[in-house]
C-alpha cells in the first residue's frame, strides 16, 4: 500500500516536472504553391497559421515561422511516409473507335511510366464519347475506351481488381456542342489513380 | 437457399466495404493497428476502419490514403486514433475527426475539407485544430 502510494507520488512529481507535452503545429505550402488554413484552438488561445510553415507552439503566444530545412531535419522521415498524392490524366481517340491518337499513343508511354511503380495504386478509369452516333453506340464505345485503356494498365503490371472502368457515352462531354458533332476533345479516357 | 446465401454475401461485402475508410499505402518498421481488442501488424494493402487506432514503434512510419482522398502519415513512436470517419462519395460531406496523442502526423487533407471547411479536426493532448484545405504537421513530445 504504502509503496503504491510512493509510485504514484512519484508519477504526480515527474508529471508536474515534465509539465504538459510540448506541441508544434507547421502549416506546408502545398504541392501547386497554395498554403491553406489551420486554426489552432489551445484553451483561450487561437491561432491562425495561413502562411507557409507558419508553426504554432505550446507555450508560445505568437505564431512563428519554421525553415523548410528545419522542416525536413525534424519531420523529414514522417513527410517521406505520404502516400503518393491522387493524380489524374486524360488520353483521346480517333473518332468512332477505341484508337488511341497519335499523340495519345505516345502521352500514353508517360502515363505507363509514371504509373508503374506507384505502390498499390486505386485506378478508376472512365470513357466517353463526342456525339457523334446514337446513344447506345456511344455507351459502349465509351464501355470499349475504358476497357483498352485498363488493358494497358493491366500489362505493366496493374492488378486488374485495383482497376474500375465506367461508360459515359455521350452524357458528360468536356465541351459541350449540339448532337452529331464531331469534337475530338470529347473523345476520350480520364484515368484517375490515387 | 441459394438466394439467402447471395444476399447474404451481398450483405456481407458491402458491410465490409462500408466499414473500410482507408487503405495503408506505405509501412515502414515496427507498426500496429488497434481495433477493438485485435492488435493487427500493419501491412501494405491494409484496410483501415473507424474507431482504428495506429501505433507506430520508434523505427515505424506508416502512411494512409481514405476514401475522400485525404493523405495521412503517421511518424516514429507515435498514437494516432481514427475517431470518428464518414464520408459521402456522391455529395462529398463528411466528418473526419482524429487524435494524435504522441508523436507526429502529417497531413493532406482532401475532398471533405473542400466541400465543408469544418468536416476535419485533429486532436492533441493541448489543442484541437480545424483544418481549411491543406498540408500541415502536427508533433506532441
Amino acid at each position: 500500500m504504502a509503496a503504491l502510494a510512493v509510485i504514484a507520488a512519484i508519477g504526480l512529481a515527474v508529471f508536474l516536472l515534465r509539465g504538459p507535452p510540448d506541441e508544434t503545429v507547421v502549416v506546408l505550402p502545398s504541392a501547386d504553391g497554395h498554403t491553406g488554413t489551420v486554426v489552432v484552438q489551445r484553451g483561450e488561445t487561437r491561432q491562425v497559421l495561413d502562411q507557409p510553415y507558419a508553426t504554432s507552439r505550446t507555450g508560445h503566444g505568437e505564431v512563428e515561422r519554421l525553415s523548410d530545412s528545419e522542416v525536413r531535419r525534424s519531420f523529414g522521415n514522417t513527410l517521406q511516409a505520404l502516400p503518393a498524392r491522387p493524380t489524374a490524366f486524360m488520353l483521346h481517340f480517333v473518332t468512332g473507335t477505341d484508337e488511341l491518337t497519335a499523340e495519345s499513343k505516345a502521352e500514353l508511354q508517360n502515363i505507363l511510366a509514371a504509373l508503374k511503380d506507384r505502390p498499390l495504386p486505386d485506378v478508376l478509369v472512365i470513357g466517353h464519347t463526342d456525339t457523334v452516333g446514337d446513344l447506345i453506340v456511344n455507351d459502349r464505345l465509351s464501355a470499349q475506351r475504358a476497357e483498352t485503356v485498363k488493358g494497358f494498365l493491366v500489362e505493366i503490371g496493374i492488378p486488374a481488381a485495383r482497376i474500375r472502368t465506367s461508360g459515359r457515352g455521350e452524357r458528360e462531354p468536356l465541351v459541350r456542342t449540339a448532337d452529331e458533332v464531331d469534337e475530338p476533345r470529347n473523345r476520350r479516357v480520364e484515368i484517375n489513380v490515387r | 437457399m441459394r438466394w439467402t446465401i447471395a444476399l447474404a454475401v451481398l450483405g456481407f461485402t458491402a458491410t465490409a466495404w462500408a466499414a473500410d475508410v482507408g487503405e495503408i499505402k506505405i509501412a515502414k518498421g515496427a507498426a500496429h493497428l488497434e481495433r477493438g481488442s485485435q492488435r493487427l501488424t500493419v501491412r501494405v494493402g491494409m484496410p483501415v476502419q473507424e474507431s482504428d487506432k495506429v501505433v507506430t514503434g520508434s523505427d515505424g512510419t506508416v502512411g494512409i490514403t481514405f476514401a475522400d482522398n485525404s493523405l495521412l502519415s503517421v511518424g516514429p513512436s507515435s498514437v494516432l486514433a481514427i475517431d470518428r470517419y464518414v464520408f459521402d462519395s456522391t455529395t462529398h460531406a463528411g466528418q473526419f475527426d482524429s487524435t494524435l496523442s504522441k508523436g507526429t502526423l502529417a497531413v493532406i487533407s482532401g475532398k471533405m475539407v473542400k466541400q465543408s471547411p469544418d468536416a476535419m479536426r485533429v486532436r492533441t493532448p493541448s489543442a484541437i485544430m480545424g483544418v481549411r484545405g491543406t498540408e500541415f504537421i502536427v508533433r506532441v513530445d
